[in-house]
């Protein structure tokens, strides 16, 4: 198990520098004069634009700028937002918890409906109900969600009123930010209502979002267990008289654990591209909203971090999920040394 | 009154080119402690018929028979779950693979004790013992700390010591084994039967070996059902069948023993078991028979003294059958 | 190659042909997907005679016309107008041209690349397969949409390089399913014999090796088809995409935002079109993987 962190972590390492490389380069890429872009100052004499570039670091060569920039990032310092003049780490920490709330509420909601279909539609295949249940999970899957969020926007704010448009919680409160998240900082708060306003707000985009992962969560999970239940091992529990719903929720469900498990944690790259459209339709502060915002307003520096920092989210799940795996596998658990 | 009897059991499968009929027409009537062998090549549907009797077949599968009965009791009228209080009990299965036929989520003693809990109720302290019992009965050794191994960490011989330990757990009546030393090595695959046959006098339960190795049969069996392509081509006690094959495909499974080959080569049986796609008319066996004629390849041959054949063979092998089974026994 | 040989290799063809088929029209859903598609495909080609009018004529005259099954709506503009009076109709008949070839041009080119890559990676082994696959785990590691957003800053907006930065984004797929094959393919018999034969690398890699890698990657690439018309049409609506005035769907989306709650059927039926288009096509997709994949038919 032990071994199997460690090989993990060290796939990570290179990859880790690979998105640096991506970042760095984005800066360096970029159309027009970098130096004049990046200061947000146009038709700069040639003193200050020398200047500017000592400031920059561009007059030396690309690999030592490459090398103190990796070095200001293992340090923690991804820049000032040229907008803002903030930090872009301050920053993004600061919108973090908006998009984490958010984004856990999805993938919530997608695997409490997206799990059983596809495990009901497994057990039941070829029925009606079965067809019925892949042919709306592909809708799902095909499903424009910028669209859809406005759909649900005409629908359930507009017509019939039930939910506010944009937003995490309603002007009327003021809610002390503790963890971040609104709805345990509403339930922290003593404002009467403010916990239902979060979930009012929550609710449609959380749901817009979580509408792709349900639907591919629930075809894995149809399809892992089709191939579960064709396993000889199922074959054998069925020799043992065993009842078909303990066969299907102890030994072939254990196993289908063991792909879903992974599909979900693929799902967190999805969620996060999710929620630049999701964000920036429901006017939630998040950060897929704010990095739409920063590349129109040509925020370079925030770009550059966000992206790493997206990056680093993905990845960081990605070996949590190993770790999961790893653990609800005991092939790997238990390894032979 | 016997254990087991099946009368014209008929299985076939929904396929996209039509219905492929796997077993066609099965005879099989088995008393309480025999030893049975169902020889066959790959593809002669000698596990389909055994599976079709667990109801282990999938979907696509539809089962007739005029008679199926164990243990006085209808085995076609019973419901799903009547036939699961007698599955894993009363008539349990062993299978080919032992490294997959174990789930690998879960340890041997859960998988062991869930057996009992499943056909006897009771305490999981009493299971615990049980389950700790049967392993030693399987000859594993150290079968405390085993009880907390999971599939993987046990070799293949292994596995299938724990398959037994957890099917005869309930003293089933019958133990079917499909193949079972197939997928493991050469030495411990005399372990293996050894043990079966151990068990099956210890326990006095009824034994239907699925095998296509004629010189298990010759070593084990009492009663011996040759199958090809489904059809059962001819069904007799072991010493007679090595003696007087009275079916050219038997005799020709004999002829490929290497104790009984006359010549230095060994004599194959040229071609394969027919699919659903290459069904020859007349009798099936009749592209690869030696002594086929023109009525052959016409009509299909009918049942003449337990043997599916036009021209049964008449004669006696006897000098080169006591070779086999003292061969075998040898073993 | 003698010539019985020879006709019996095309009977044989024929006869996979035929199972393919028989498993493929065995869903229904999977046909119904695949005559859409034509459909659409049908539209596209003919935009220009099918489509009742100009998409870019501005009947101003006649802005946010309901469509004609709505009170108000008139006959000569069947799914209404926008906001300056363009004909709905004519401009997502004429979108379907845009998402088709966007889609079309965005699996092309990360199949190909992909392909190519991963062939290289399988094959070689090794460290040029470390780099390869650490660049594709790189790639991965950024959401697709963040991705293609930050080449396309670095681009510069429009349709053209949307499709590019969406290519990219889709490549490791490819990479990793190719070489995945590869890897499984290569120690098999028919291969070594063909070595054996005298066969050089590029012949074994691509005579050998990938007809044999087919069936996965033809199921990628329609998977991929699909979410690449999504895509494209996310990076219009985000304004990253094609332009205004190009009736790509997405673009349509955007541009008729402010209109969603007075001339609702602006921004339904853009989006309807997506939608149908990618469901069409992920139908079909669906019925390729089960007549492909020997897995998963029935036995």
């Amino acid at each position: 198990m032990l071994r199997f962190l460690l090989q993990r972590l060290l796939v990570m390492i290179p990859v880790f520098f690979g998105v640096t490389l991506v970042a760095f380069g984005f800066i360096r890429a970029l159309p027009g004069d970098p130096v004049e872009v990046l200061a947000g100052e146009r038709g700069v004499s040639p003193e200050r634009h020398a200047e500017l570039t000592a400031q920059l670091g561009f007059d030396k060569p690309l690999w030592q700028q490459y090398l103190s920039y990796v070095g200001d990032v293992l340090q923690g310092d991804l820049g000032v937002s040229l907008v803002t003049n903030r930090p872009v780490l301050e920053e993004f920490m600061e919108l973090f918890p908006a998009t984490a709330e958010l984004a856990l509420c999805a993938i919530i909601f997608a695997i409490i409906v997206g799990l059983p279909i596809g495990l009901i539609a497994a057990i039941r295949r070829g029925s009606l109900l079965d067809q019925g249940m892949m042919s709306l999970s592909l809708v799902g899957y095909s499903m424009p969600i910028f669209w859809w969020g406005l759909l649900l926007i005409i629908l359930f704010s507009n017509t019939l009123n039930l939910t506010p448009v944009s937003g995490r919680m309603s002007f009327l409160f003021e809610v002390e930010p503790v963890t971040g998240f609104m709805l345990i900082d509403s339930l922290l708060s003593d404002e009467e209502g403010a916990f239902a306003s979060a979930v009012h707000h929550l609710v449609l985009p959380a749901v817009v979002l979580g509408t792709i992962p349900l639907a591919v969560i629930a075809r894995q999970t149809r399809s892992a267990m089709l191939e579960v239940l064709g396993e000889d091992y199922v074959r054998t529990a069925r020799a043992k008289g065993l009842s078909p719903w303990r066969i299907v929720a102890i030994h072939a469900l254990r196993n289908a654990m063991i792909t879903v498990v992974t599909v979900i944690g693929l799902q967190v790259a999805v969620l996060l591209a999710g929620a630049i459209l999701t964000e920036t339709i429901f006017g939630w502060p998040g950060i897929g909203k704010w990095i739409i915002f920063s590349v129109f307003s040509r925020d370079y520096f925030a770009v550059q971090g966000g992206l790493l920092l997206i990056a680093l989210c993905v990845m960081t799940v990605n070996l949590v999920v190993d770790l999961l795996y790893g653990l609800i596998n005991p092939r790997i658990l238990h390894q032979r040394s | 009154m016997s254990l087991l009897e099946i009368r014209n059991l008929v299985v076939e499968f929904a396929t996209a080119h039509g219905v492929f009929r796997a077993v066609d027409g099965v005879n099989l009537e088995l008393a309480k402690g025999d030893i049975v062998a169902v020889v066959g090549e790959s593809g002669s549907g000698k596990s389909v018929a055994m599976l079709a009797l667990m109801g282990l077949l999938p979907w696509t599968a539809n089962i007739s028979a005029d008679v199926m009965r164990f243990d006085g009791q209808d085995m076609l009228a019973m419901s799903n779950a009547q036939r699961r209080q007698i599955i894993g009990k009363d008539i349990s299965m062993i299978f080919q693979e032992p490294m997959t036929s174990l789930n690998p989520c879960f340890t041997v003693g859960y998988q062991i004790t869930e057996v009992l809990r499943q056909h006897l109720g009771g305490r999981r302290r009493s299971h615990q013992a049980r389950a700790i019992e049967l392993l030693q009965q399987v000859g594993i050794p150290a079968p405390e700390s085993r009880l907390r191994a999971y599939p993987h960490q046990l070799s293949g011989g292994m596995c299938q010591r724990v398959m037994i330990a957890m099917m005869i757990a309930c003293q089933p009546k019958l133990l079917i084994a499909d193949e079972p030393t197939t997928a493991l090595d050469v030495t411990i695959q005399a372990q293996i039967l050894d043990l079966l046959v151990d068990l099956q006098r210890q326990h006095g339960m009824a034994l239907v070996l699925i095998t296509h190795d004629m010189a298990v049969v010759a070593e084990t069996a009492d009663k011996v059902l040759v199958q090809y392509a489904g059809q059962q081509v001819e069904q007799k006690p072991v010493a007679e069948l090595f003696s007087q094959p009275g079916h050219p495909y038997t005799h020709a499974l004999l002829n490929a023993l290497p104790e009984r080959s006359s010549s230095r080569l060994l004599e194959a049986i040229p071609g394969v078991v027919p699919g659903q796609l290459d069904r020859p008319t007349g009798c099936l066996f009749n592209p690869r028979c030696q002594s086929a004629q023109a009525l052959c390849r016409t009509a299909e041959p009918p049942r003449q003294d337990g043997v599916l054949c036009h021209f049964p063979r008449v004669g006696d092998d006897t000098a080169s059958t006591q070779a086999v089974i003292e061969e075998g026994a040898s073993v | 190659m003698t010539a019985t040989s020879s006709t019996a290799n095309i009977s044989v063809r024929r006869q996979q042909w035929q199972e393919f088929w028989f498993y493929f029209s065995e869903s229904k859903t999977a046909v119904a997907g695949l005559v859409f598609l034509l459909l659409v495909i049908t539209l596209a080609l003919f935009a220009d005679i099918i489509s009742p009018h100009d998409p870019a004529e501005q009947y101003r005259q006649f802005a946010e016309i309901p469509p004609a099954w709505m009170e108000g709506g008139q006959i000569r503009f069947l799914f209404g107008t926008d906001y300056a009076g363009r004909d709905m109709l004519s401009r997502i008949i004429h979108g379907s041209r845009l998402s088709l070839v966007a889609g079309c041009i965005v699996v092309l080119l990360s199949l190909s690349i992909g392909t190519v890559l991963g062939l290289i990676a399988g094959y070689s082994r090794g460290w040029v397969e470390a780099i390869i696959m650490r660049v594709m785990d790189t790639i991965l590691s950024v959401p697709g949409l963040l991705m293609a957003l930050v080449l396309v800053a670095v681009l510069g907006p429009g349709l053209l390089n949307a499709m590019v930065a969406i290519a990219i984004t889709y490549t490791p797929y490819f990479v990793r399913l190719t070489r995945a094959s590869v890897i499984s393919e290569i120690n098999r018999d028919y291969v070594t014999a063909s070595r054996v034969a005298g066969a050089g690398p590029l012949r074994l890699m691509f005579v050998s090796v990938l007809p044999n890698c087919a069936a996965p990657l033809i199921v990628q690439a329609t998977l991929s088809f699909s979410t690449a018309i999504l895509d494209t049409a996310a990076l219009g609506f985000l304004g990253m995409g094609a332009q205004p005035p190009m009736p790509e769907w997405g673009t349509l989306i955007a541009e008729n935002r402010d209109l969603m709650l007075s001339a609702p059927w602006t921004v339904t039926l853009p989006g309807l079109a997506i939608l149908l288009a990618v469901l069409a096509i992920n139908l079909m997709g669906d019925g390729l993987r089960d007549a492909l994949d020997p897995k998963l038919k029935r036995s």
